[in-house]
């Protein structure tokens, strides 16, 4: 546990160092701001759309920051060759992947925490309400969210060979599973077969993505999720976490490293 | 008594496929058996292209046999543990250049699961050995050469290894480098240390080392200790290499 809780700091001070996340952050920030100075159509409902848009832009910016910083986690140590003096410790493969990925996700988790303290500043500011617990559900569940998006990146970097395509292929994915995922079972029935059976298939085996995607319940104000619902939806996000960790640990333990 | 190093009938093919498998294309070593005892110096010799790297690999577990057998301290290399007693410097230094020398030391001292008040210990002997103590803050991207091969020596001490394995550790160093590193290296064997090593600086090769072998075309010419090979041959190391891998004038 050492030795992943070791790789895991690495990953954040590295990530810290580059200085991606404040780009995102101070975008992020900025187009809140502009569109928060504005008054539309004289609506008094204002902060509901800027609730929106932040809510909005923290799913991007989020996706982007894991999707970016898993994608070259592996690939660049074997391009810098920071493998070989690293893997002639001991420590194993399935380490080296663990960690990347704790990094990854603690890092994540670290640049949500700022993104949702930002936005309850600028709800609070507006509102003059504090929604903290639907905050916190939103933030946990879209933290699950990366969980699957990051191990499923990393298993795509032992997967593709250059991780600038890796991390396209993911974002289209994601954002494909992410906006039509739900929608499969419903085409599936207008097709033939064996289209329908390929869509169903298809339906049951993607992690629906959308399940931690509550956005609207946070800016319509309709309540808090049941918490045996989140614990669930945990449960379904851990669960496809590590099926993608497994495979990218398969891929990963018989690859031959040669200097 | 358990060698410390123990290859038996090596071969290792290189194979196309990124999974290892697939048709094959290059034979790298072949059939290689040796031994390298406790407290030895041991020098891995052997032209570009030889198999010493690929040797290597295997010993730190980059690579897997294609087939026959290698251990480090009786544990097969295959076993992550059989890590746990070595260091490692590459030939080139390959550190996560946004860590300080600090940091990165501090780093690989929690792989080893060093504890804290051993690894500041440690950090401040290895800064000192290696002449780093001023620029122990500094991100490693801002280090000459020398020193980035100087903080990978002392990464490679980190653990105060009882086997130290170097790929050409002198490569690229200048004359105070390379004695320093020498320096190092003899200071090892004093403390009863095993070093393995490759290069292909033949005159500190015969200075420093007990034993040699020397590989060829993945296969293993001549082994032996360095004064019974220099006179077997009756000429100097860099004769005798010339001779084994069967290398003629004009």
């Amino acid at each position: 546990m050492n030795t992943v809780l070791a790789l895991s700091q690495i990953v954040i001070k590295e990530l810290y160092r580059r200085k991606d996340f404040y780009v995102l952050f101070v975008l992020t920030g900025l187009i809140t701001a502009v569109a928060g100075s504005a008054n539309f159509f004289n609506d008094d409902k204002i902060a509901r759309y800027l609730k929106e848009l932040c809510l909005l832009l923290i799913w991007l910016s989020a996706l982007f920051i894991a999707v970016g910083a898993s994608a070259r986690q592996i690939p660049a140590e074997r391009e810098n060759r920071t493998i070989f003096p690293l893997l002639a410790k001991p420590v194993t493969r399935g380490q080296v992947v663990a960690g990347k990925f704790f990094g990854c996700w603690l890092a994540c988790g670290l640049a949500l925490l700022m993104f949702y303290l930002f936005l309850g500043v600028v709800t609070g500011s507006r509102e003059r309400e504090w929604p903290v617990m639907s905050f916190l559900q939103a933030l946990w569940l879209q933290w699950v969210f990366l969980a699957v998006v990051i191990a499923m990146v990393l298993w795509g970097s032992v997967v593709f060979a250059a991780p600038s395509s890796n991390a396209t292929i993911c974002v289209i994915a994601v954002i494909g599973i992410w906006g039509l995922g739900h929608y499969l079972n419903r085409v599936a029935v207008q097709e033939p077969e064996p289209l329908r059976s390929f869509l169903y298939v298809l339906y049951f085996v993607i992690p629906h993505l959308e399940w931690f995607d509550i956005r609207d319940m946070v800016t319509h104000e309709r309540g808090l999720v049941p918490w045996w619902d989140c614990f669930l939806a945990t449960l379904y996000g851990a669960a496809y976490s590590i099926l993608f960790l497994f495979a990218t640990w398969v891929f990963f333990r018989r690859k031959p490293l040669s200097q | 008594m358990t060698p410390i190093v123990d290859i038996k009938d090596l071969r290792v093919e290189y194979r196309q496929n990124a999974l290892g498998r697939g048709r094959k294309v290059k034979l790298a070593v072949d059939g290689l058996n040796l031994v390298v005892n406790q407290g030895e110096v041991f020098g891995f010799l052997g032209p570009n292209g030889a198999g010493k790297t690929t040797t290597m690999n295997v010993l730190l577990g980059f690579v897997n046999a294609t087939s026959g057998s290698a251990s480090l301290f009786g544990v097969n290399v295959a076993e992550p543990i059989a890590r746990q007693r070595i260091g490692y410097l590459p030939e080139l230094t390959y550190y996560y250049k946004f860590l300080t020398a600090e940091e990165l030391l501090r780093f690989y001292a929690k792989v080893f699961g060093l504890p804290r008040s051993e690894t500041d210990k440690r950090i401040d002997e290895l800064m000192k050995l290696v002449e780093l103590e001023e620029a122990r803050k500094r991100p490693i991207k801002s280090y000459s050469k020398g020193m980035q091969q100087r903080i990978g020596l002392a990464q490679a001490l980190i653990n105060n290894p009882d086997l130290l394995i170097l790929d050409e550790p002198t490569s690229g160093l200048d004359p105070l480098g390379r004695m320093k590193v020498r320096e190092i290296i003899q200071r090892l064997k004093s403390d009863g240390k095993t070093v393995f090593f490759s290069s292909h600086e033949l005159g500190e090769v015969e200075t420093v080392c007990d034993r040699v072998a020397i590989l060829h075309q993945g296969m293993l010419m001549a082994e032996g200790r360095v004064d019974e090979l220099v006179q077997k041959y009756q000429s100097n190391l860099e004769q005798v290499f010339l001779k084994v891998i069967g290398y003629q004038h004009g």
